[in-house]
């Protein structure tokens, strides 16, 4: 049996995943990245090992991608994140056509063909507005840990209106809201919100096609699943491994590679 | 005219209170964290200022509120826009000024002024942080160091590290970067500073700018900023002294209060008198 792993290093986490022949997921790992990339991917790999009860040896191929992929130093080649995360979509949920992904310091809007491969895609790389890190500076604002923001923001049933653009400025206009008396899940509410408008207009730049498929590791929160369904035609699809998918993806181009170099070998052997 | 005159600047990140003696000369100034209630922290900044003149408020005749909070302030007989304020004031002390640049905790603005004090053109950014203090506050605390530190620790720095600048959220990464591979603190400040005065330059070309330029608000505490726009724009710029810098739109709100007491039969001697 061969296995290949993909290593996504993010911004804010570093993601691994190993699969086997059979497309099928048979690790994961996730890990803080922190100031040291190098170790952060070694770690994440490792562990991902020994969640599967592999051996490194037996991970015939490893794709790194996300801005650190150049530090996966075991990795065997590197595939950007973009490819990565519209291939780990399009596996999950063949119909996907257009892809939003909320990480930690970036959405990327992706549109993709049938065969996951990028027709398009945008991303905000100059400005934290709109990515995780705006969700990260209201709860350091309001104080609450980042798994609860969402079930904070459910509550919510009068949303305030977050007219800041810029994440340093939300945390002090949180705190103004707070100040003027409104309700922490309210104030949520309206964060989300914004969050979620700012990403439908980054899809909008792309060309929105259904099916939609929300990664990354903001698509765990519920209230953002519900302020972009409300914002979109149809609900999108969320996997319980939407935090993976770039990962995932990047394993799946390590399998193809495999498969790739093997089937040359095999005609080979039969001339 | 025998009354004092206030002015009380509600700013983002501070508020201020400056407070003139009938004879025009400055009696007394506050500063206090702005904070989120309005009405009150103007009337504390306000009552300090009273008690560092030894004055009390029957003493006052005309108070003027400007900048974001100004509509917040319920002992204002009057409210003027930041850019009034600030024409005003940097005309205080030098009545040259034709271009302002002022920057402040969240905000940045330049604006061109007419010999007659009125504002001719301006250009405010308080969209992006990455125009603003609150840049180089966040450089800082990446590193460890607080507000009051930054101007001690870039005036130390001998080279300025190219800090791109664009995002005050992305700069976090960056300095990360640059302190693991050994980078001192001090050319990390020097260079974040350089690129806020890049931002700064480039509003005051869109403003047309023309000297003399004369540089208010907060962050022109730290030394390093002024330098810099001299490198930058290969001219003299005018600095308010010490830390009256902050105090120059509260003072300019003041100074127009005073001209509105003398309204309308002293109008003409006030004007002749500045």
């Amino acid at each position: 049996m061969a296995y290949a792993a993909g290593v996504d290093v993010g911004s804010t986490q570093t993601k691994a995943v190993i699969v086997d022949e059979q497309r099928v997921i048979v690790a994961r790992a996730l890990t803080e990245t922190g100031a040291n990339v190098i170790r952060a991917a070694e770690r994440a790999f490792a562990e991902s090992l020994q969640d599967a009860g592999l051996r490194e040896e037996e991970v015939e191929f490893v794709v790194g991608t996300g801005y650190g992929r150049y530090k996966v130093t075991f990795g065997n080649t590197q595939v950007t994140e973009i490819s990565c995360h519209g291939r780990g979509a399009v596996h999950m949920f063949p119909g996907t056509r257009t892809v939003i992904d909320m990480g930690g310091q970036d959405t990327k809007a992706i549109r993709v063909s049938a065969t996951g491969e990028i027709i398009d895609f945008c991303m905000n790389d100059k400005c934290a507005a709109g990515t995780g890190r705006f969700l990260g500076a209201a709860a350091a604002a309001l104080d609450i840990p980042l798994d609860q923001l969402g079930p904070t923001a459910l509550a919510g049933e009068r949303p305030v209106k977050i007219s800041t653009t810029c994440t340093v400025f939300a945390e002090s206009e949180v705190l103004s809201w707070l100040g003027k008396g409104k309700k922490i899940e309210d104030i949520l509410l309206g964060v989300h919100q914004s969050i979620a408008s700012r990403s439908v207009g980054l899809l909008r730049r792309v060309g929105i096609e259904d099916e939609v498929t929300f990664t990354g590791g903001v698509a765990k929160n519920g209230a953002m699943i519900a302020a972009l369904t409300a914002r979109l035609t149809t609900a999108p699809n969320v996997s319980e491994d939407s935090h993976y998918m770039g990962a995932l993806g990047a394993a799946l181009f390590a399998l193809d590679h495999i498969v790739a170099h093997r089937a040359p070998a095999r005609t080979g052997g039969a001339a | 005219m025998s009354a004092f005159t206030a002015g009380i600047d509600v700013g983002s990140t501070y508020t201020k209170a400056v407070l003139l003696r009938p004879d025009g000369e400055i009696a007394g100034r506050a500063m206090e964290p702005t904070g989120f209630r309005l009405a009150e922290v103007a009337e504390r900044a306000f009552g300090a200022a009273l008690r560092q003149a030894g004055a009390s408020s029957g003493d006052v005749g005309y108070v003027i509120a400007t900048v974001f909070g100004r509509h917040q302030v319920e002992i204002a007989d009057l409210q003027i826009t930041d850019l009034t304020a600030a024409a005003r004031g940097a005309a205080f002390f030098f009545p040259g000024t034709r271009t302002i640049l002022d920057i402040g905790g969240q905000t940045m603005k330049a604006s061109r002024i007419g010999e007659d004090r009125k504002v001719k053109s301006f250009r405010l950014n308080d969209k992006c942080a990455a125009g603003t203090g609150a840049f180089l506050e966040k450089t800082a605390r990446y590193m460890g160091y607080g507000t009051a530190e930054i101007g001690p620790l870039a005036a130390t720095s001998k080279e300025a590290i190219p800090i791109s600048g664009v995002c005050a959220v992305f700069a976090e990464s960056e300095v990360i970067n640059h302190l693991s591979q050994g980078v001192s603190p001090a050319d990390i400040m020097h260079g974040a500073i350089v690129s806020l005065v890049g931002r700064s330059v480039q509003l005051m070309k869109r403003v047309r700018m023309e000297p003399e330029f004369t540089l208010i608000g907060g962050i022109l505490r730290f030394e390093r900023m002024a330098g810099v726009i001299r490198e930058q724009l290969g001219t003299e710029v005018n600095v308010p002294p010490g830390e009256m810098v902050q105090f120059v739109s509260a003072l300019g709100a003041a100074v127009l209060g005073r001209q509105r007491l003398a309204q309308p039969e002293q109008r003409a001697v006030v004007e002749a008198a500045e």
